[in-house]
């Protein structure tokens, strides 16, 4: 992916890996060079070793998986704890159901986030009611759903979907997109050990593309929390996923062609529930917010924040607040590049805002 | 009446299975007979019963088999031109072909037909060209989906082929509504679909064999078993006797068939297709193959089976193969019609393959068409900001490789 490797987000040595102070707690690991699906390969190991009951199931999953993030887990593991399921992603989610509903920890993959749909009954009829309806008698806290989400480049309509807004609208639900390796280590073990069920989306763009130095040690990154990845005091721009080194690009072009303009870049992390202090707590200084992600821009997760800026921000807007999304219509294979919310859309975009 | 169904009621299994008697005997069920396959060839392409030989005409007969090569051979050369990167994507029936060209030509042009994706010969029968088939893996300006799905998504309306989508087992239930439909346009036709046995595992299946049944509607449902979904082998996939063992549960009319077997296919598909149109019931046809190739151009499948395996089905199983040899047998071909097809073949898929190559990509502006009947006014608007941004930056979005749009 453009961009990527070039990335001033991406750790490629232990000290930048172990400066972020959100590691603080693993400061003296040793890191080790991994890319994305490296990354969730050492999630799920790490929580297999660290709790017995664990268990990681899905479509494929026992040779390694179709992106080859559950690879010698099963060798390692036993075939009891990393096991193919049938073909049914109903029966993935509901099995993982059952299985965190007696206390067990239930790690589930569903092979593409667009084939997530049959198993949207169990998630969100299910799933998330499970601790509320039955008044804190039961939870599904031990459940956690992978899947591979947003564009790769020749995806099309089934092989590129960015579902999250779907999920956002699910009380009881968490949902979380990580952007690198370090980020995905440490968010997916805390998905895995949260006690509530989480919608974990992988950009599989970034599965080989994104490559650091990922601490060894066990650890965890905060669901709930974004993280300001480049401050600034112009312009609040907010991301997530692999659209975050898209909008780095954009940020780049606009700090260029207008000197003197700094922009402030947000990665949200967990779409559910999200961090409203840091995003307006950033627009509350910048008075400009833009927000892009590739899903559809009606009734997108951009909606959501920018309705929630609106009210905490008000007085302090100084520009209407802007949108780059995709367009409101399928995912369509060779209009990709007209589709997505390219560097240079977010760039006009940005260009909009500051000039308002 | 009134009492007959009463007594019935009272010493059967109530109205949950009005057949059922009561027994005193503790018995669960268990070790079920499997279900035969029936087949009219051995692997040596040899009529084991003549009763079963269904004597097609010679034409038939060799649209059949020249299908089958052709099929095979768009199959390689496509392929590799994935791994050339000339197209995105691809997925070839390698071992399959019986299953298509016997089903096929068991239908008419009236029966509208469901796919999974690896039923290409099923369209082909019916007439799709190599330039269409091309032009759809292309994603040129000619193909019918516009540029929109990936390679190997065909449809197309003139065929009663509905398009193929992605997500598993989703088009069971549509055929069996397609099928209820045809039904109460009293058409003499019926609804076919096509799916492997990893998406049986789908809760569509349940939902689309259950409703069948119940509506009693003209449709075959034609499972292509060849043994893996991906890198999941059958044994994990489900523990009863295949996908034809479901039948019973939803009181369809059932058969295993060789479906390396053309013949057998043919044979089958034919009185299915009675029993549907005539009898207005659904079938379930479970065909018995292999998948030779790996699953896509995404996948490798050395990481999950031994290159034995796959050698021995090729050597032994050739649907293609055995079919020859039926013809040979007859004296409706030889070695050296062989050798003239193939070369005429490759040719000619050559020829299509560069043709479509050097077509345009479809016009931008049907980026937006077609979501709904008429563009809503949303949609009009974010049209026309594409439109401005492509003007503002044209270096960013070079659309020189795309028709002329009419309306941008
Ligand atoms: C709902 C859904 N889940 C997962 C996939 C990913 N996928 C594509 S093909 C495939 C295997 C299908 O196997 P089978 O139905 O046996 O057909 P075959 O490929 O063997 O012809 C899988 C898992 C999908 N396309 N749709
Ligand atoms: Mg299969």
């Amino acid at each position: 992916m453009q961009g990527v490797n070039e990335s001033r987000f991406i750790k490629n040595t232990r000290e930048q890996a172990l400066a972020n102070p959100e590691l603080a707690a693993v400061k003296n690991s040793e890191t080790k060079k991994l890319n994305l699906y490296q990354a969730v390969n050492e999630a799920l190991a790490t929580a297999l070793a660290t709790d017995e009951k664990a268990v990681i199931f899905g479509e494929d999953v026992s040779f390694g998986g179709v992106f080859r993030c559950t690879m010698g887990l099963a060798e390692k593991f036993g075939k009891h704890r990393v096991f193919n399921t049938p073909l049914t992603e109903q029966g993935i989610a509901g099995f993982g159901i059952g299985v965190a509903a007696v206390g067990h920890t239930a790690i589930a993959e569903i092979q593409f986030a667009d084939y997530v749909f049959p198993a949207f009954d169990q998630l969100v009829n299910e799933a998330a009611k499970y601790r509320y309806r039955s008044g804190n008698e039961f939870n599904v806290g031990g459940l956690t759903v992978r899947m591979p989400c947003m564009a790769v480049g020749h995806g099309a309509h089934y092989h590129s979907q960015s579902p999250e807004a779907y999920f956002a609208h699910t009380p009881g639900l968490k949902v979380v997109i990580p952007r690198s390796p370090i980020q995905t280590k440490g968010l997916l073990l805390a998905a895995i050990r949260d006690k509530n069920p989480v919608v974990f989306m992988e950009p599989k763009i970034l599965y080989r593309a994104a490559v650091e130095q990922v601490p060894v040690d066990d650890y965890t990154l905060p669901l709930g929390k974004a993280e300001v990845i480049k401050e600034g005091k112009d312009l609040t721009v907010v991301g997530w996923g692999s659209q975050l080194y898209v909008l780095e690009r954009a940020i780049a072009m606009a700090e260029k062609r207008m000197p003197g303009v700094s922009i402030e870049l947000i990665d949200l992390r967990s779409i559910l529930p999200w961090d409203i202090e840091t995003v307006t707590k950033s627009v509350n200084k910048t008075g400009r917010l833009l927000i892009a992600h590739e899903a559809p821009q009606t009734g997108g997760f951009a909606s959501e924040i920018a309705t929630t800026v609106q009210e905490h921000c008000f007085l302090r807007l100084e520009a209407p607040i802007q949108r780059v999304c995709g367009w409101d219509t399928p995912f369509p294979l060779v209009f990709e590049k007209f589709y997505v919310p390219s560097a240079i859309r977010c760039f006009d975009a940005m260009e909009r805002a500051l000039k308002f | 009446m009134g009492s007959h169904g009463h007594f019935r009621a009272r010493g059967r299994g109530r109205l949950g299975a009005v057949s059922s008697v009561y027994t005193e005997k503790l018995e669960f069920l268990t070790n079920y007979p499997a279900i035969p396959t029936y087949r009219v060839l051995d692997v040596e392409g040899a009529v084991i019963d003549e009763s079963q030989d269904p004597k097609l005409d010679k034409a038939t007969l060799a649209r059949m088999y020249e299908c089958m090569i052709t099929l095979n051979t768009m199959d390689t050369i496509l392929y590799d031109a994935q791994r050339q990167g000339r197209i995105s994507f691809y997925m070839t029936s390698y071992g399959e072909e019986a299953s298509h060209m016997g089903a096929a030509a068991a239908l008419t042009n009236d029966d509208v037909i469901y796919g999974q994706y690896r039923e290409a010969g099923v369209l082909m029968y019916r007439g799709f060209t190599l330039e269409e088939f091309m032009n759809q893996c292309y994603s040129n300006e000619r193909d019918y989906g516009k540029g929109r799905q990936m390679p190997v998504h065909y449809g197309t309306a003139k065929f009663n082929f509905q398009t193929i989508s992605s997500p598993l087992g989703t088009q069971l239930p549509h055929a069996a509504g397609s099928a209820y439909a045809l039904k109460l346009e009293g058409k003499k036709a019926c609804a076919v679909c096509f799916f492997g046995e990893g998406a049986a595992s789908e809760g569509d299946f349940h939902a689309a064999l259950n409703i069948a049944a119940t509506t009693e509607s003209p449709v075959i449902f034609i499972c292509r078993n060849n043994g893996y979904a991906i890198s999941t082998p059958a044994k994990e996939q489900y523990r009863g006797d295949g996908i034809a063992s479901r039948g019973h549960g939803y009181g369809m009319d059932t058969i295993r068939v060789d479906g390396n077997d053309a013949l057998a296919m043919y044979n089958a598909v034919k009185e299915a297709r009675r029993i549907a149109v005539e009898e207005s019931r659904p079938v379930l046809i479970e065909a018995m193959t292999y998948r030779v190739g790996h699953h896509s151009t995404s996948d490798d499948s050395s990481a999950y089976r031994s290159k034995q395996e796959v050698a021995d089905w090729q050597k032994n199983h050739s649907p293609i193969t055995r079919f020859r040899k039926y013809l040979e047998a007859r004296g409706l071909w030889n070695e050296e019609q062989e050798q003239a097809l193939r070369k005429d073949v490759r040719k000619r898929v050559l020829k299509a393959f560069s043709a479509a190559e050097k077509l345009k990509k479809p016009p931008v502006e049907d980026l937006f068409n077609d979501v709904y009947d008429e563009m809503p006014p949303h949609l009009a608007e974010q049209k026309a900001e594409l439109v401005r941004l492509m003007k503002k930056y044209p270096e960013h979005y070079d659309a020189s490789d795309y028709a002329a749009s009419k309306s941008m």
